[in-house]
């Protein structure tokens, strides 16, 4: 059912769409952030500077802008898809022509004060373009394959942009999320089977090119991938991360070593123990039971997102809905999985938690297209 | 474009299962994280904790203070004196070289210096305290704590470093601490951790070296929390360690002052023991040398000097150095004679000036020869041809047999460096060692103790204390550690014919106290305090025939090193012994003029405690004494601190 073919009498006007915002997302989402903010006065050592108080100042702001979007109509969302996508990715190649360069790859654009990553930005304007491809496409066609090359194409043009910058984790994270769109929107279990094959037979290539002239991931790439496959091999080098996470948490225990009695970030063992890895204080001051406690807001979130987008009758916004919610759960799994040595160190924050500003703006924008969808919901 | 209300709805289920299906694979690996986080976080726990604190705690030293040592009435020879360093950290100070130039000024240090500690501060952690001046006295320190607002990151640092108050007196004894060298790591084959701390002293020689296991004590440890960079956040627990243990001699400082200033600059060496205890109350060595010299590395402007003097500073001559003898010697000699019942005190033998043996002509050192001489008188004019027979009827092996039990030709146990074994020597000691046998001629050398026959100082005066009281006088240094007393040195019985040693310290009395006595000249005539004794003059060269027939035989005529050694033994009161006595002068010429005055000053000093009254001496010889002592007055250190607590 498409917003062309019902009324929207129904539909909350003015400043009582407030009242039909969807509360316990927002509930959720202000909790985890609350987790965040504890984290984050407890690696500082016991201060609301530097990180939690710019953190909470942040995340003010975003909330603000999360419920300004989510009052706009998402059909306006809709329209506006194509070009918030062709916006982005303009972006995404001005970071390759005058972008900062930041931890050995460029990610940003300086805009004054405030630093602006595409590459985020895409996450979500690509997903808006997929659902609203997917809206406007009849169902009849949705897996002809001219009809699945051009999503391919969405997917793999900011895909290659942002892996050229180069940021593997992003890259990767923008194909699960595409291709998890695809998957939702009803496109032939065959092609997803070829293109697992594919992603199988790319990534021995990638291990095949190195050494050679036309390898395809940067070094330091490849050495998080040995380290990450062995980390014993070089525990104060490459593996230190991993080793020293792992400690971390494994020294929390079952109920942990106590709020700011983490010794393993408050003495400087954890790497980017305020970014990345801020859940391996978490899980050493709180222990399993903190650890599992996030995990589970985390899985709320995602089942309150998913609950939203079934009983949502609009086309675009469950898509819309469920793309965010993957995207969200792509966030936390990536970086939980790194911190626990199950993936590579990619780089991913955890959302809502790690200190960072556009990554945070970002996804609280994303939750507002998702509060926008359930607000004007068809009834 | 319009759609059927079917179509929307099939796709719309489609939708719904599909999301539920990626729902369940979200939720599924959500259930992988847990699980993963369970097998972390409670099934390692225990061991992923162990590695946490191991990264975390460091273990570090504390250095135990060293014992300190005090002589036998508390006075301190070696003690820790608090030495002040200041030291920067960089990260606190901010701009090092601003802070550094206004540090060169309070302390006005030399440009040099000022631009070496720059380099280290900028060149160590930054977090690592930085040692920028060293042993700064009281007055600087006091200056840079006033400046401290305009030094940030500028601290004052204590440490203990050792001092000797008592100098040069007791360097023999005592001994000196040093740095620890990587010899000293390689001789064990664990080192004691604390020996890797910087700075840490151990002891080099004498008591300080032998007796380092006492003084060093044991380190204590503290746990302190680092973070990553290794960095100290705090102190987590402290286990004190254990001081070293205090060293308390049985020298008397008072004495051994007044000795080494009566021996002055002479190369010359004095034991005074106890010949109740066998207590060592002053073992002296001259010339000496400042221990303190040696404490933060000797410079070569002080130390090549030491070297090569001829008086040998370095070399402790009481127990390192050995000489022949001489006429000390005899008295074993005679001991052995009587102990095999080989003659009798009263018997006498004919001096003529010399003795023929084996063809070849042993000279007295009188030419015109003592006559009938028997045992009294023999020792009394020291007459060589009596013990030249004697020697010949009893056999080397027999002295030397006695000289053993005299405590002579074997090392003594003392808590001192190279403590010589000196050597009395046996038929089957030349066979081993020079692959000769032995003749009759060494016999008759031994016999005067010349020849292969050498001795210490300490063991002369060993010997004496053992003739003296007819006990096995063992030489103690140490009287208390910590304040336990150590066993005596008083000894067993030495099961000595009683009847024989008295002829002997009949002899030994006279020697000192008869007029036609070699050593008449130093006697003593306060009653009660009477002292005998034995002169000796060791030869150091042979009398070439040439010499002899140009009449070079005068010492005085020699350069100095080819002059005789001077010795005396002695015990007092003669009658009652309290302290037994050796003294060496090195090429110092004949035992009665060079040694034996010495003898009595010392034995007099003791047996008063102090500045003996003068008509403790012949009339004749107190306008001199007088002088003496006034002299001596005035170089001996007061001996003004007195215990532990006041030092």
């Amino acid at each position: 059912m498409s917003y062309l073919e019902y009324t929207v009498k129904h539909v909350p006007t003015g400043l009582r769409k407030i009242l039909h915002l969807n509360w316990p997302l927002t509930i959720l989402l202000i909790a985890v952030s609350c987790v965040g903010f504890l984290m984050l006065y407890s690696v500082a050592g016991g201060t609301f500077t530097p990180w939690a108080e710019p953190q909470m100042k942040r995340f003010a702001l975003g909330l603000s802008l999360m419920i300004a979007v989510g009052m706009v109509p998402i059909w306006m969302w809709r329209n506006l898809a194509g070009v918030a996508y062709l916006g982005t990715v303009v972006l995404l190649i001005g970071v390759e022509l005058f972008g900062s360069v930041g931890m050995g790859a460029q990610r940003w654009i300086e805009l004054g004060s405030f630093r602006l990553q595409p590459s985020e930005l895409m996450k979500i304007t690509l997903v808006m373009m997929l659902a609203a491809y997917y809206d406007w496409l009849p169902a009849k066609r949705t897996s002809r394959p001219i009809w699945v090359f051009i999503p391919i194409v969405m997917i793999l043009v900011p895909t290659a942009l942002v892996l050229k910058q180069p940021d593997l984790g992003t890259a990767l994270l923008l194909m699960f999320a595409g291709g998890g769109l695809m998957f939702l929107a009803g496109v032939h279990w065959a092609y997803f089977a070829v293109v697992i094959t594919a992603g199988i037979g790319l990534v021995t290539a990638v291990f095949q090119s190195r050494g050679t002239p036309w390898q395809l991931l940067k070094d330091y790439q490849f050495r998080r991938i040995d380290t990450f496959i062995d980390p014993s091999t070089d525990p104060l080098g490459a593996g230190y991360h991993i080793t020293q996470s792992k400690i971390a948490l494994g020294s929390g225990g079952w109920t942990g070593r106590g709020f700011m009695q983490g010794t393993q970030s408050r003495l400087n063992f954890l790497p980017e123990k305020h970014t990345d890895f801020i859940f391996t204080t978490l899980a050493e001051e709180f222990g399993f039971i903190g650890g599992f406690s996030l995990l589970g807001l985390y899985a709320l979130i995602i089942i309150f997102c998913i609950a939203a987008a079934v009983i949502n009758k609009d086309r675009f916004s469950s898509l819309l809905t469920l793309g965010i919610a993957l995207n969200f759960f792509l966030f936390f799994a990536v970086n939980m999985s790194m911190v626990m040595g199950m993936a590579p160190v990619v780089g991913v924050p955890l959302p809502l938690v790690s200190y960072g500003g556009s990554a945070m703006l970002v996804l609280l924008l994303a939750f507002g297209l998702v509060q926008s969808a359930h607000v004007h919901r068809p009834r | 474009m319009r759609r059927s209300r079917a179509e929307s709805d099939a796709s719309q289920a489609k939708l719904s299962r599909r999301a539920a299906l990626l729902g369940g694979v979200q939720l599924l690996f959500m259930g992988g994280l847990a699980a993963r986080m369970n097998y972390l976080q409670v099934d390692q726990a225990d061991q992923y904790l162990l590695l946490a604190e191991e990264n975390r705690i460091n273990i570090r030293l504390i250095p135990p203070t060293r014992g300190e040592i005090f002589d036998r009435n508390g006075v301190q020879l070696a003690q820790n004196v608090p030495s002040y360093r200041i030291v920067m950290v960089r990260e606190e100070v901010g701009d090092v070289e601003e802070v550094m130039h206004r540090l060169a000024k309070v302390l006005r240090l030399d440009p040099e210096a000022r631009d070496r500690a720059i380099a280290e501060v900028k060149a160590a952690e930054r977090f690592l305290p930085v040692t920028v001046a060293d042993n700064v006295s009281w007055d600087d320190l006091s200056r840079v704590s006033v400046n401290a607002p305009a030094l940030p990151g500028v601290s004052p640092e204590v440490g203990l470093t050792r001092v000797y108050p008592r100098g040069s007196d007791f360097a023999h004894i005592v001994g000196r601490v040093g740095r620890v060298s990587q010899s000293d790591l390689d001789a064990q084959e664990i080192p004691d951790a604390v020996l890797r701390i910087p700075r840490f002293q151990i002891g080099r020689i004498n008591v300080e070296a032998r007796e380092e296991g006492l003084l060093r004590g044991v380190a204590g440890t503290k746990q302190v929390e680092v973070n990553a960079t290794g960095r100290v956040m705090r102190e987590l627990s402290r286990r004190e360690g254990q001081s070293g243990a205090d060293i308390q001699l049985t020298i008397d400082s008072k004495l051994q002052n007044y000795v080494q200033a009566r021996l002055g600059n002479e190369s010359a060496a004095v034991v005074i023991i106890d010949c109740e205890n066998g207590d060592l109350v002053a073992n002296a060595s001259s010339p000496s040398y400042d221990p303190n010299l040696f404490i933060g590395g000797i410079s070569s402007a002080d130390y090549n000097p030491m070297l090569e003097s001829k008086y040998r500073p370095l070399v402790n001559k009481t127990v390192q150095g050995t000489y022949p003898p001489g006429s000390t010697y005899k008295m074993v000699v005679a001991m052995a004679a009587l102990e095999e019942g080989i003659i009798g005190p009263d018997e006498t033998v004919y001096c003529p000036g010399h003795l023929e043996v084996g063809g070849r002509k042993f000279h007295c050192w009188k030419r015109a020869g003592h006559g009938w001489v028997d045992l009294e008188n023999s020792l009394k004019q020291s007459c060589d041809v009596y013990y030249y027979d004697l020697a010949l009827k009893v056999g080397i092996e027999k002295i030397s047999e006695i000289a053993k039990r005299f405590g002579l030709g074997i090392r003594h146990d003392l808590p001192l460096s190279s403590v010589a074994a000196g050597l009395a020597p046996t038929k089957e000691w030349k066979a081993t060692t020079r692959g000769a046998d032995w003749v009759i001629g060494d016999t008759v050398n031994a016999s005067i103790g010349q020849g292969f026959t050498l001795s210490s100082p300490l063991q002369l005066a060993v010997m004496t204390a053992r003739m003296a009281t007819n006990r096995m006088v063992t030489p103690r240094l140490i009287k208390s550690i910590d304040g336990i007393e150590q066993p005596s040195g008083g000894g067993e019985p030495l099961g000595m014919n009683e009847n024989n040693l008295r002829k002997i310290r009949k002899g030994m009395h006279v020697v000192v106290n008869d007029r036609r006595g070699t050593g008449y000249r130093s006697r003593i005539i306060a009653e009660g305090m009477r002292m005998a004794g034995k002169t000796g003059t060791s030869q150091v060269r042979n009398i070439t025939t040439a010499e002899r027939a140009r009449g070079v035989s005068r010492n005085e005529d020699l350069p100095w090193e080819r002059r005789d050694h001077a010795l005396f033994v002695a015990f007092a009161p003669s009658d009652k012994p309290r302290y037994a006595v050796s003294v060496l002068v090195e090429h110092g010429g004949g035992g009665s003029t060079a040694a034996a005055p010495i003898a009595r000053d010392v034995l007099l000093q003791a047996l008063y405690d102090g500045e003996p009254p003068l008509d403790a001496y012949p009339t004749a010889d107190r306008g001199r004494i007088a002088a003496q002592q006034k002299e001596l007055r005035d170089v001996q250190p007061q001996a003004t601190i007195k215990g532990k607590d006041q030092a």
